[in-house]
């Protein structure tokens, strides 16, 4: 299992592809829905990122605040989605999944114990929006410790000095942001900037495993398949809040969503 | 028990990492914003030391905003509740009539030196948001406020005049629709558009630098009542500084010059309002817009819901540097409901011809309930950091009047 986010890469690797990795929040709409979707999806994932919803998001646009809305309306909580994460890896063992959140939840829950828990109930990396370098390096470490990837962030404001700091406390997965925006809106840069700005991390540390992040649809997915790994979050969630409002069924449209993204790719 | 260090200024008693006391404040941000606030750092701890960005900000505290702001004892009062005497360091006599003005001024000082030409910010009761559009328009600068609706609606005077001074107004209708949610959105607005805006926080709240720069500006308050209380006294008497506290930013500007004096000699009281108190009802620490803090939160640490009926301390969270002054024992801290406020406000008009906001008229309403336990020679100041107008129509639907 410890090396379950590595061997996800090294699969796509081979198949010639990015890994593609989804973003949903935990408990959105509801706590069974949110598993039923995840699972349904899996199958063309690479590897899962369960957000964890919480009431101030800063860092998010308006499909991830509406999904996370929907979670807490429906009462989720830490201990909820530790229960389910557990479900999730029951079925779908070697599938990793990564718990996305606000430091202000783990501070609350206590950093040790949340670790703890992560371990137990099978996370295999965490990602802390607002918890960045150096003010993380403690907290990375004790999840390396406890064999939980720790993904950095890397910015498009992020200097190069900073970026080599940044990638030498990395572990085996590194999250690029495209472009200066919270999650969902549109790119903001052309593809080959985009790129230029993947290959100067690449070029530091060719062994990382860097994702591409941000804004990234069913139109623009194609275009960035050059990357280790790509992120679509904010699409997903739009997908969700569509469905529900013509009462038609998530885990369906979702699903059908992510056979296409991954149709995009191969 | 956390301790301060004499003869440094409190805003820079943080470390390496932004944290007082190693427990309040930090950085807790998105990547993207980094580098911008690690830009604005340096830019404002160079300006602070260069003589020439000083004397433009004094040259606008001084003819822009219209120079010392008042201090004068209340006689009716202090007669009519037989205990200490009671003055007013009146900040609400300010060209933008409140203590925003000063930051508000400054941030759109720094936004012009950053070489920026977009300046965003965010504003509860809408005394922030104002100066900033006001300042911006002086200044030729683009400015966006994020407000949420609820205080839109209740704070329709100061809207009008941020639209008039030409600034474009951002409604915010995501979760309580106040304050919290406006910070929110500001600072998103922030994280989208870093590489051309500047980030004008409206409180002594948020990442380090910002809380930093608000604080600062702010300070020339006591700057000012500590000329005035040695011209009308002859030196510093014992004292009790009354301040409100919604984010904490007027009580930092007026408590700053006296931090380094005894509590005996100068003490300091920060008034909370009654169901948005942080600071006096024991609430734990949380990272609330980028910083750890006292703040309300519920046992799952989702940040909770507040009220009051003053827009301006609708929030949840509190400034990290209160959280400084609490721990350390220097400043302590109390509430006051709505009602108490409306009373404090009925007493103080009927008396005097100050018209406080809601804001201040929880500080008040401390004033009132000490003076009489206290003796002639203790003197009681009150910061009156924002004039009543904007809250007529609140003031009307609540007493049935507005005084004249």
């Amino acid at each position: 299992m410890k090396n379950s986010i590595n061997n996800a890469f090294k699969i796509a690797k081979k198949e010639n592809r990015p890994a593609l990795i989804s973003y949903t929040v935990c408990g959105d709409n509801t706590k069974e829905k949110s598993l039923q979707i995840l699972n349904s999806i899996s199958k063309d994932l690479d590897i899962a990122e369960w957000g964890i919803p919480h009431n101030c998001p800063t860092a998010d646009g308006k499909d991830i605040q509406n999904s996370s809305y929907r979670a807490l309306q429906n009462g989720i909580q830490l201990n909820d989605i530790f229960k389910l994460v557990k479900r999730f890896k029951k079925t779908k063992p070697s599938k990793p999944i990564i718990l996305m959140g606000y430091y202000q939840m783990i501070f609350n829950y206590g950093e040790k114990k949340f670790i703890q828990k992560c371990k137990v109930s099978g996370v295999n990396g965490l990602i802390v929006v607002d918890l960045s370098f150096p003010d993380n390096k403690n907290f990375a470490k004790l999840c390396k410790k406890n064999s939980i990837c720790f993904v950095q962030l890397i910015a498009p404001t992020t200097t190069v000095k900073r970026m080599k700091e940044i990638i030498k406390s990395s572990h085996e997965m590194i999250y690029m942001i495209s472009t200066i925006s919270t999650t969902g809106s549109a790119l903001k840069y052309s593809i080959r900037k985009i790129i230029n700005n993947y290959n100067i991390i690449k070029r530091i540390k060719p062994s990382k495993n860097v994702v591409i992040g941000f804004g990234i649809t069913e139109k623009t997915i194609s275009n960035l398949r050059s990357a280790d790994g790509l992120v679509v979050g904010s699409a997903i969630c739009r997908e969700i809040t569509r469905s529900l409002k013509y009462r038609q069924n998530p885990v369906k449209n979702v699903s059908k969503l992510v056979r296409k993204l991954k149709n995009r790719i191969i | 028990m956390i301790k301060l260090k004499k003869k440094t200024p409190l805003i820079d008693q943080h470390d390496k990492f932004g944290f007082y006391g190693n427990k309040f404040g930090g950085n807790y941000c998105a990547e993207t914003m980094r580098k911008p606030i690690e830009d604005l750092s340096k830019l404002f701890e160079k300006l602070r030391k260069d003589r020439k960005f000083l004397k433009k900000r004094d040259h606008y505290f001084k003819h822009y905003l219209g120079g010392e702001t008042p201090f004068f004892k209340l006689k009716n009062l202090t007669k009519h509740l037989g205990g200490a005497q009671i003055w007013c360091k009146d900040v609400s006599a300010i060209n933008g009539d409140a203590h925003k003005a000063y930051h508000a001024t400054v941030n759109a000082l720094i936004c012009k030196e950053s070489g920026k030409r977009y300046i965003a910010g965010d504003t509860g009761a809408g005394m922030f948001g104002k100066n900033l559009a006001m300042a911006a328009k002086k200044m030729n600068l683009k400015c966006k406020i994020f407000m949420g609706t609820k205080d839109i609606s209740r704070q329709a005077p100061n809207v009008k005049f941020m639209r008039d001074a030409g600034a474009e107004v951002v409604p915010v209708d995501s979760g309580s629709k106040t304050l919290v949610d406006a910070v929110s959105e500001c600072m998103r607005h922030y994280v989208s558009n870093c590489d051309n805006t500047h980030l004008a926080v409206g409180s002594a709240i948020g990442c380090n630098i910002f809380l930093k720069i608000c604080a600062w500006s702010t300070s020339q308050i006591s700057r000012e009542l500590k000329k005035q209380l040695i011209k009308e006294f002859g030196e510093i008497p014992k004292l009790k500084l009354i301040n409100v506290i919604g984010g904490g930013s007027s009580a930092l500007g007026f408590w700053n010059e006296f931090i380094d004096y005894d509590k005996r000699h100068v003490e300091l009281i920060g008034v909370e309002a009654k169901y948005a108190a942080p600071l006096s009802t024991n609430a734990k620490v949380a990272i609330l817009h980028g910083a750890a803090q006292y703040c309300l939160t519920d046992r799952e640490g989702q940040i909770a819901e507040t009220h009051s009926l003053s827009a301006g301390l609708d929030y949840p969270g509190s400034s990290p540097l209160h959280g400084l002054l609490k721990d350390s024992g220097r400043a302590r801290y109390t509430n006051a409901s709505d009602k108490e406020a409306l009373a404090a406000f009925k007493l103080i008009t009927k008396l005097e011809d100050i018209r406080p906001s809601l804001e201040p008229a929880h500080a008040w309403n401390e004033c009132i309930r000490l003076a009489p336990k206290l003796k002639k020679s203790d003197v009681l100041v009150v910061n009156n950091c924002g004039k009543g107008y904007k809250d007529k129509k609140i003031y009307i639907e609540q007493l049935g009047y507005y005084p004249k």
